[in-house]
């Protein structure tokens, strides 16, 4: 089928017609499954915040099996999905692949995610985003899984198809931008987690209609978390990806090593979906040995990669600034980066909250013997609004101040609001996260509707500080929400109202991509990266406090053997 | 020029054959965590 | 020249990699050995290690040996439900049941004594999360897992449960006390 290439005025990319409408389409789709997602979470942030405690039981657990599905599957899967086109098609300046099948794909996917959506708020199918059996769900939840996975899945052939096609029809010379190379490695690890998730929601569904008489809790939940873990690990890579195309494109950063930071994404691809193992550490029947090996994504190769790429990216930014001449001291280079660029700030505050809340937290709670700690409190979803709000939602939305103009042709709206929105959402949800990591550290249960037991015969009474940090969850929660809720109506009138921009050439074949000639011999080599490197071992050090501070606590504990 | 990929070390050849990256990638989880766990939970004892 | 283009030196394996970046991989790594160590020195010299003894079992046979228990060592009941309070000897087997929405029963504990405590569910999963100790143990329907425990510190303990169970999720918490 013939499609057309616009070359974009601003950016410089070129678009494929077709790539263009299905990124434009998952965008969109993204951004509405977070508005439920993100009304949800008032409703579920107003009843744990113990002094407001707004909804009853029964709807607190609808709203947060909702709030689950549609951010943690829905708003990212789709998101990912626009990110694989845009890292394909667009980046190697080449035809998408089947354009007619990533349109069924992806009405698939809306199908699926309208289907268990109408299975939630039909109210009998509150089983978290875990549907941990023997707890059932009406059949259509578990459908609309699995028709929106199959639609992912089909989008990551696409995705791995135009590959082929670029190189086939030679629109680019040598490897793979990094950027499209941590697409695919997000792509990898996404079929990995789509095939788990068929394997165990297959037989689910055909239990929820009486085919199958019991599935096997322990084997649910192992390769569940196949699925449920991997997924998250589908947005590590792609937020990466994003931290390295956005210091492109912002600073035009070259990466220090090409060779590290590949390697670095190709310890992901190898290790990082083991990781799921997190979840079933504090379970009976598993070994140690099949518990410590997962666990540390094979002696923590995984978590070297993310330590690679937290100091390549900013490292990246250095020399790209330090060439610029901002050079004083060890850190002009920073303080003169553009604070108030809404792209720029995302993605820092987005790799500072990754690196040292979510990645330390996660280190931790992901040790064999320290999860007994945390297992199952609210330690765990503070943990992972540090890796998924902070470090994947808030560099999508900085990567989408670029691409308003870019992809949807449109002024940003209400830039005065732009420059503050990364602040006011990403650092709310900082404090969100420590407040409920804090509350997890003193016991707090998460997917709990009352933490003052109200009608149990034995309650429990939570310390005063555990009901200090719920009641900073929920006034921080809400402050975080304004922020998204901001972004949210600050896009979608930008994409509606915003001043039209020049729309660029039309052409009927693109342009292939063409190296630059080589860097002449005995070239300047770039400046070295002081500032970073200090910014690396103070992460280490609390890193190492942190971790150790924990095995104390450990320590202190009623012995169990 | 452009066939002629001789010069190429096989470190880099294997990080440019996404296929070759897909199936170590869908493999090593599925080995690892997938098939030992199910292995580990058949080989529960039952209880007397 | 960015990372959104295909890289400059078409053999970019070869390019020397920078020295501050080189130390910080160094770093990284060797961090990550300790890291792997760590959990196997606590398996070695560690206090505080789960168990992973564990045995398929039904609901009924599980039942059926926690009462056994209640019914030997029962010394008096408390609440309007007349939850059996149960003193075992020290090194004994004990059950708990999980169940909608209670954990059943409530054990008396010696400090210091080690017990053989056996977890399972009737129903849904639960979550034993032992407060304000915070140990916090995943309980299966069908399994029964038994972990070994010593209390070192008296006084009365709460068993909240924090797996997600339904509806009174929130009222499902036991009591357990050590003197």
């Amino acid at each position: 089928m013939a499609t057309t290439y616009r070359i974009c005025p601003r950016s410089g990319l070129q678009f494929d017609t077709e790539a263009e409408k299905l990124m434009r389409f998952h965008a969109v789709c993204g951004v509405l499954s977070l508005l439920v997602g993100g009304i949800m979470a008032l409703g579920v942030i107003l009843t744990r915040w113990p002094a407001v405690h707004l909804l009853s039981a029964d709807v607190f657990y609808m709203v947060l099996t909702a709030h689950g599905i549609d951010m943690l599957i829905f708003w990212i899967i789709f998101f990912e999905m626009a990110v694989l086109i845009f890292a394909s098609s667009t980046l190697l300046h080449c035809r998408l692949a089947t354009p007619k099948l990533a349109w069924l794909s992806s009405w698939l996917m809306v199908l699926g995610a309208i289907m268990t959506n109408v299975a939630i708020f039909q109210g009998e199918s509150s089983v978290m985003f875990t549907s941990y059996v023997p707890m059932q769900a009406k059949w259509h939840f578990y459908l609309g899984l699995i028709l929106f996975a199959v639609g992912a899945l089909l989008i990551c052939f696409i995705f791995l198809g135009t590959l082929v096609v670029a190189k086939a029809e030679k629109t680019y010379e040598g490897s793979i931008p990094l950027v499209t190379f941590g697409a695919l490695t997000a792509c990898i690890i996404a079929i990995f987690t789509i095939a788990s998730g068929a394997i165990i929601l297959i037989p689910t569904f055909f239990w929820s209609i009486g085919y199958i008489r019991e599935i096997d809790s322990l084997m649910y939940r192992v390769v569940w978390w196949g699925l449920g873990h991997s997924s998250q690990q589908i947005n590590v890579s792609a937020h990466v990806a994003i931290w390295y195309a956005i210091a492109a494109i912002v600073f035009g950063a070259k990466p220090m090593s090409e060779k590290v930071s590949r390697t670095a994404y190709f310890l992901y691809i190898l290790f990082l979906q083991l990781a799921s193992a997190h979840h079933i550490l504090s379970d009976p029947g598993m070994s140690s040995e099949w518990k410590i090996v997962n666990t540390s994504y094979f002696m923590y190769f995984a978590v070297l990669a993310s330590m690679i790429h937290g100091m390549t990216v900013p490292g990246a930014i250095e020399q790209a600034q330090r060439l610029k001449g901002y050079n004083k001291g060890l850190f002009e280079w920073l303080r003169k980066a553009p604070w108030g660029n809404p792209a720029f700030s995302s993605m820092f505050l987005s790799l500072i909250g990754f690196g040292f809340l979510g990645g330390i937290s996660g280190v931790m709670m992901g040790a064999e013997q320290l999860n007994m700690l945390i297992h199952n409190t609210i330690y765990v979803p503070g943990h992972f609004h540090a890796t998924v709000v902070i470090g994947t939602t808030l560099a999508f939305m900085g990567l989408t101040y670029f691409l308003v103009p870019v992809l949807f042709k449109r002024e940003v709206l209400f830039p005065g609001f732009a420059k503050i929105q990364p602040y006011l959402f990403g650092l709310a949800m900082y404090i969100v996260s420590l407040v409920m990591m804090g509350a997890g550290t003193l016991g707090v249960s998460r997917r709990h509707w009352d933490m003052a037991f109200a009608g149990a015969p034995m309650a429990y009474e939570w310390p005063g500080a555990a009901y200090l940090m719920m009641g900073l969850t929920g006034i921080f929660g809400v402050v975080a929400i304004v922020g998204g809720a901001g972004w949210i109506l600050q896009i979608v009138l930008s994409i509606f109202f915003g001043k039209k921009l020049e729309e660029g050439e039309i052409r009927s074949t693109p342009i292939p991509l063409t190296l630059p000639p080589p860097a002449p011999a005995g070239a300047a080599h770039p400046p070295a990266t002081p500032g970073t490197m200090v910014l690396a071992l103070i992460f280490l050090t609390a890193f190492i406090l942190y971790y150790f501070v924990n095995w104390k606590y450990l320590s202190s504990l009623w012995g169990l053997s | 020029m452009a066939d002629n990929n001789d010069d190429v070390p096989v470190m880099q050849k294997w990080l440019d054959n996404p296929f070759l990256l897909l199936f170590l990638g869908i493999t090593i989880p599925t080995v690892l965590y997938i098939v030992w766990g199910v292995m580990e939970i058949a080989n529960i004892p039952v209880a007397h | 020249m960015s990372a959104i283009l295909p890289p400059a030196e078409r053999l970019w394996w070869k390019q020397p990699i920078d020295k501050l970046e080189f130390i910080w991989v160094a770093i990284a790594f060797v961090w990550s050995l300790v890291m792997f160590g760590m959990m196997i020195w606590w398996h070695i010299y560690g206090n505080q290690n789960l168990s992973n003894e564990t045995y398929k079992t039904t609901k009924e046979m599980f039942a059926a040996k926690a009462q056994a228990v209640v019914d030997q060592y029962t010394v008096r009941t408390e609440t309007d439900q007349q939850v059996p309070v149960v003193k075992p000897p020290a090194g004994s087997d004990i059950y708990l049941i999980g169940r909608l929405w209670a954990w059943w029963p409530i054990y008396e504990l010696e400090q210091g004594k080690t017990y053989k405590l056996h977890l399972s569910a009737m129903d849904y999963m639960h979550g034993f999360s032992l407060q304000p100790q915070n140990i916090n143990i995943q309980v299966h329907p069908n399994y029964e897992h038994v972990v070994k425990i010593t209390p070192t510190q008296s006084g009365t303990y709460s068993i909240v449960c924090n797996e997600y169970c339904g509806i009174g999720h929130h009222t499902m918490v036991g009591r357990m006390y050590v003197k």
